[in-house]
């Protein structure tokens, strides 16, 4: 994978929309009064009459979104995660995913890198509540590119779906023809010492974690995966049967996140060292998205040190004989 | 079961807890007719209730005689041998709790069986405690019983209708008053009059009573109709248990909705919970709980007399 420029993964989902727009009829929006910011406008624009501007009343906006969806329509609701995930929970429960209704939320927004906002902004918790709702699709594309490809799948798929994003421009890696598909995860880099499994901005930073390990002649796995529900057991367990310990990594709380994902798992078809890197039972704050990135370990450096300590602890032969470690 | 027979069977039928066959067709009726239709309501909810053990008796038979109009009434459109009709009008019950009433008002339109009526929250049934969509029951727009969702999703399929599609259906929506406790009821109330939906009809179960006492006691909601106007409904009042005050309500909603006034129209119904059976009637203790076996009896006897 090579690195081919620099772009936020909210444009993915704006041109997304616009492409399903195009594609489909019954494709509609509804805006929270940040449809510049997570790139609704672009849909408006283009297709003024099929745009409803809710104002800032994201559990209503949820419900709506649940009743044009029983009337046939795919509505797409966008807002920022910590908003259009958590704090409309009720709503997507009941409404959405219990109707089991074709809404379809863009969360922007999310992780620690959205910056200078801080933390009432920076959603770090919804991967864990959205991945235990029966029903719903739950998607973290690692580029722009990916979030366009996402955002145009879970348009055409069926049910309830959500789609995570963040602010500020990360780097582009994949293209139109790197394969993406709602329930895979893609090994994106082969190797057998270790499997790095990242989701989001993490992804590339896995790679660079990848090259750091070549240097010692590490030779790491890195599997990209965006879909975070449905989960793709068979490619995380084959990483654990034949590296014999992994590395998580996420733009999100270390709990319950991809990292739990992962650890159901593997306890369940093969047990073996897990290192999670994401943000330690805390939450963000205000500053550019590299110094806050580098401040909540979430770079290739921690990526690559937890990889050393996941093997060690796979070659000790037991990944029980160190003294308990906290989050 | 009802087996009876001979003259006396007549009369028995009414009185046993055992489920008719009885159905009503929705026309245009007068007010008188709907007595009637009610006390089938409200008999049938008491027969449900008292063999699930549990659940919401009050609101129910508070709201009977407003179901009975709007289901019975040509108020509504809908086909009870498919309730997937395209062209039919929309009714969502946000107060999800009181599903008995809609189970009962659906069963008695011909939707489904009777006898079903008679598996309320039991394992496996379609007449789930809260209206369930998974279950597919004909006449169950949608999942509701948290409250002040059901508005919304109205609100939504009345967008649907009225901005979307460009169609003439109506979409009704019944919240109790406490449930106008829930901030989100007002986000959607906003966006009825924001969207200058005339095809939206907002019915207000008024009764005063939520679960741990009166409305003002738990927390103070009034005044109810000066609000829904502050919000830019076409709001009224109504005797929810006077079929005449009942259908001139609803009438003025059809008027509102034909000559396209541009707001959605709000019906405050004035009712008592538990209204039909003396001993429940505006008594709060009977929101969230089913009468015994000997307390069905005599609702139904009590039923019985009144038709
Ligand atoms: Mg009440």
């Amino acid at each position: 994978m090579e690195l081919l420029g620099s772009k936020p993964t909210r444009h993915g989902f704006g041109e997304g929309l616009v492409t399903l727009g195009e594609r489909y009829e019954n494709v509609v929006v509804l805006g929270g009064d940040i449809t510049g910011s997570v790139m609704t406008q672009l849909f408006k624009d283009k297709f003024p009459d099929r745009f409803f501007s809710i104002g800032v009343a994201e559990q209503n906006a949820t419900t709506i979104a649940a009743g044009l969806a029983l009337s046939g329509k795919i509505p797409f609701f966008a807002s920022y995660g910590a908003f259009c995930a958590l704090r409309n929970a009720d709503q997507l429960r009941i409404s959405v995913c219990y109707n089991d209704v074709n809404v379809k939320i863009g969360g922007g927004h999310s992780g620690i890198s959205v910056g200078p906002d801080g933390a009432t902004h920076q959603v770090l918790e919804e991967i864990a509540y959205l991945r235990t709702l029966p029903h719903m699709t739950m998607l973290v594309p690692a580029d722009f590119e990916e979030a366009r490809k996402a955002t145009i799948a879970m348009g055409e798929m069926i049910g309830p779906a959500y789609i995570r994003f963040g602010r500020s421009p990360v780097p582009l890696f994949t293209t139109s023809e790197t394969p993406f598909a709602i329930g895979k995860a893609h090994v994106i880099k082969d190797g057998n010492d270790v499997a790095l499994i990242a989701c989001g901005a993490l992804v590339w930073e896995s790679l660079l974690a990848a090259d750091d390990l070549a240097k010692s002649g590490i030779n790491a796995r890195v599997i990209n995966a965006p879909s975070i529900k449905p989960f793709d057991f068979n490619t995380v367990t084959q990483a654990a049967r034949e590296c014999g310990c992994i590395v998580t990594a996420e733009e999100h709380q270390v709990h319950a996140g991809l990292g739990g994902a992962v650890a159901e798992c593997t306890a369940k078809n093969a047990p073996v060292p897990i290192e999670f890197v994401g943000v330690k039972d805390s939450f963000g704050g205000s500053g550019e998205p590299e110094e806050l990135m580098e401040k909540f370990g979430l770079t290739w450096k921690e990526i690559a040190a937890a990889a050393r300590v996941a093997m060690k602890r796979r070659d000790k032969g037991s990944s029980g004989v160190r003294s308990i470690v906290e989050p | 079961m009802d087996t009876s027979v001979g003259p006396t069977a007549e009369v028995d039928s009414k009185q046993s807890l055992a489920f008719n066959t009885l159905t009503f067709e929705n026309r245009l009726r007068q007010p008188s007719e709907f007595a009637e239709i009610a006390v089938e309501i409200r008999r049938d909810i008491i027969r449900s209730l008292v063999r699930a053990g549990s659940g919401h008796s009050g609101g129910p038979l508070g709201s009977s005689d407003i179901f009975a109009v709007l289901y019975f009434g040509g108020i509504m459109r809908y086909n009870p041998s498919d309730m997937h009709w395209n062209g039919r009008d929309r009714f969502v019950l946000s107060a999800g709790h009181m599903a008995p009433v809609l189970y009962s008002t659906l069963a008695n339109a011909g939707c489904f069986p009777k006898e079903e009526l008679g598996t309320l929250r039991k394992f496996g049934t379609r007449l789930q405690g809260h209206p369930g969509r998974d279950m597919h029951l004909p006449g169950i727009e949608t999942s509701s019983g948290s409250l002040g969702q059901g508005i919304s999703i109205a609100v939504g399929m009345a967008i649907s209708d009225k901005l979307i599609d460009r169609n003439d259906h109506c979409v009704f929506t019944l919240t109790g008053d406490g449930e106008l406790q829930e901030g989100s009821v007002w986000e959607a109330a906003m966006a009825a009059s924001n969207f200058k939906l005339d095809n939206f009809c907002w019915l207000i179960d008024n009764n005063d009573c939520q679960i741990d006492g009166r409305v003002p006691d738990v927390m103070n909601v009034y005044p109810i109709a000066e609000k829904c106007t502050a919000f830019g409904f076409d709001t009224f009042v109504a005797d929810g248990h006077d079929y005449a005050d009942i259908m001139r309500a609803f009438d003025r909603f059809r008027e509102n909705h034909v000559n396209k006034v541009g707001k959605p129209t709000a019906i405050v119904f004035r009712t008592y919970m538990g209204h039909g059976v003396s001993y429940m009637n505006d008594k709060f203790e009977w929101h969230g709980k089913p009468p015994t076996k000997d307390q069905a009896i005599a609702a139904l006897e009590e039923l019985a007399g009144n038709e």
